[in-house]
């Protein structure tokens, strides 16, 4: 590969190292919402609908301000993780992966969501008359039959998270070798004068892993939609 | 051994319901909106009892406001109008998911019985969606069957199917009724099924109970004559190959059956609507009519309308109900006590659920 310093290959590998912990972070988190969201009833569930949502809607650079007060040195949890666990996310490459998984949330609740509804109710009642509790009963039916929209779920997501720049660089600022994603160096670039090429050709790489991520979740849908017809 | 109460309103409709069942088949019979699908959901568990009372083998599932036990610890097997099986599972694995959660020490349903009787055993590395109607119920029957339950409940398993499925699948739930003793709770609006399948036969109407008994006793009566039925109870004889009949023997006479039924000896149940009896005061000669039983006259109601329902004991204590025109009736002199001969037409005569 031609004209790629070695800085931009550790933001690539960075990044994906990024965004595939933060996809098996966010896939878990995401399917107990999306099965709350699906087939719970509670007071007050729009607004938690809402509450997942927000980073869609917001401003990436809100996002990752409210994680910066939340999660900083001095945020309200952050401390608390600090004293009492030495847990830091501020300035860490661990810090990319909350914003990438606050970010990806949406899109993948979104995809799971759709999935476990599509799972006929009364399979799971037959679950049950045959013996299986409630968690029997997610594990043996409700999660196989939902692993179209979680396989797509997770590609998407994974997407979302290699991409992730506003959320990122507000909270874990752009550190090289630490927090230096993709989209990171590519604005690091277009920001000197003798990046254009840099810049240039990390795009082309963004794109291509943005639209292979895009094409293999069709094809897992597909390959689904065919398996079970 | 099962024991039913239920008082409670679910919606605009009052459920009140107290009905007990023994080892055999205990059918829920009525027309749809009386109740028989929520009888079901109470003893499932899938709807919360808030008063009255459910016991199953010596066990309370729910009591009032007290007890109530989830759906997957009461261990009573559930076969839907649906097949309703897994369909990201293979047969054999659908067969196998109850006894996961069966304890060890009471999965004593085997499955190569099951598996025999229901003859599925072809279809056992198949999955669900490339099986036809019929075989996913017969898979589904073997399902609730093999997670060992104390008690079955069947919610209309045939009413999905069309005539000849039904007339596969109904042998089988009679065999499965005599080879693994599980005492079956039935719903159902067919009169046939329940006549074939039930001991006991619990009437709904408009979520009350209207009658229990026996399917002979229940079905006598009747509001309308188009539903009177009578059973009448005997044994299969030797086919009549040629003309295609088998007839059935009873003390009364014989009864011909349309079609070839065996096998040979079988203990047989049969239905007969009133309206489609006859009744003749002498053995009627020059009649195409093949279906002459014996008996005498119990009862003669008294009644206004053009028609009434005349009880006829058969010799050998079968009943069998005539709906006839009262001028008939004052014609031929018909009262308690005076011999007749039922007059039933042969081609009203079939074992195939309508």
């Amino acid at each position: 590969m031609p004209d790629l310093s070695p800085d931009a290959w550790t933001a690539i590998a960075l990044s994906f190292k990024v965004a595939a912990v933060a996809t098996l972070w966010g896939v878990p988190v995401s399917t107990v919402l999306a099965l709350i969201l699906a087939r719970g009833r509670f007071p007050g569930k729009a607004l938690f609908d809402g509450l997942i949502h927000l980073p869609l809607v917001l401003p990436p650079v809100v996002t990752g301000y409210a994680l910066l007060l939340l999660l900083g040195r001095k945020g309200l949890i952050g401390a608390f993780l600090d004293q009492h666990f030495g847990i830091v996310f501020a300035f860490r490459w661990t810090g990319a992966v909350v914003a990438a998984v606050v970010m990806s949330l949406p899109i993948i609740v979104r995809a799971i969501r759709l999935s476990i509804e599509a799972v006929d109710a009364r399979l799971e009642q037959a679950s049950g008359a045959l013996g299986a509790g409630p968690f029997a009963t997610f594990f043996l039916v409700t999660l196989p039959l939902s692993l179209p929209g979680i396989l797509v779920g997770a590609t998407l997501g994974f997407a979302k998270a290699l991409g992730e720049f506003g959320a990122t660089i507000t909270f874990v600022s752009n550190i090289p070798g630490e927090t230096r994603t993709i989209a990171s160096a590519i604005y690091t670039a277009s920001q000197s004068p003798e990046g254009d090429g840099e810049a240039l050709l990390l795009s082309v790489i963004a794109a291509c892993i943005g639209l292979a991520a895009l094409v293999a979740s069709e094809v897992i849908a597909r390959w689904f939609r065919r398996a079970s017809s | 051994m099962i024991d039913v109460e239920i008082h409670q309103r679910l919606g605009g409709f009052q459920l009140d319901v107290d009905f007990s069942g023994d080892g055999g088949v205990t059918a829920l019979f009525g027309p749809s909106g009386s109740g028989k699908s929520s009888v079901i959901k109470f003893i499932a568990g899938l709807t919360r009892l808030r008063s009255g009372r459910i016991v199953v083998d010596g066990a309370v599932m729910a009591d009032g406001q007290t007890r109530h036990v989830p759906p997957h610890r009461r261990r009573i097997g559930v076969v839907f109008q649906e097949a309703r099986l897994f369909p990201h599972l293979s047969v054999r694995h659908n067969l196998r998911y109850g006894r996961l959660f069966t304890p060890r020490g009471q999965r004593h349903i085997a499955e190569g019985p099951v598996i025999e009787t229901l003859g599925i055993g072809h279809l056992l590395d198949r999955h669900p969606s490339t099986l036809s109607g019929g075989e996913q119920q017969r898979v589904s029957l073997g399902r609730a069957l093999l997670a060992s339950p104390r008690l079955l409940l069947m919610d209309e398993p045939l009413a999905s199917l069309d005539a000849p499925r039904r007339l596969e699948i109904l042998p089988l739930i009679e065999a499965l009724r005599d080879e693994f003793g599980i005492p079956i709770v039935y719903v159902s609006h067919a009169v046939e099924e329940v006549v074939r399948l039930a001991g006991k036969v619990v009437v709904l109407e408009a979520g009350k109970v209207a009658r229990v008994g026996s399917p002979t006793d229940v079905f006598r009566v009747a509001a309308d004559r188009f539903e009177i039925m009578s059973v009448i109870e005997g044994r299969l004889g030797p086919p009549n190959a040629p003309f295609q009949l088998t007839p059935v023997e009873t003390p009364a006479g014989i009864v011909w059956l349309n079609g070839l039924v065996r096998p040979l000896g079988r203990e047989v149940r049969v239905l007969v609507h009133a309206t489609d009896v006859a009744l003749a005061t002498r053995r009627p000669e020059g009649v195409t009519i093949r279906t002459v039983l014996a008996g005498t006259v119990a009862d003669v109601p008294d009644g206004s309308g053009p028609s009434v329902t005349v009880d006829v004991a058969l010799d050998g204590g079968s009943r069998i109900a005539a709906s006839v025109t009262r001028a008939a009736v004052a014609e031929l002199g018909l009262k308690p006590g005076r011999p007749v001969f039922a007059l039933v037409k042969s081609v009203a005569l079939d074992e195939r659920p309508l």
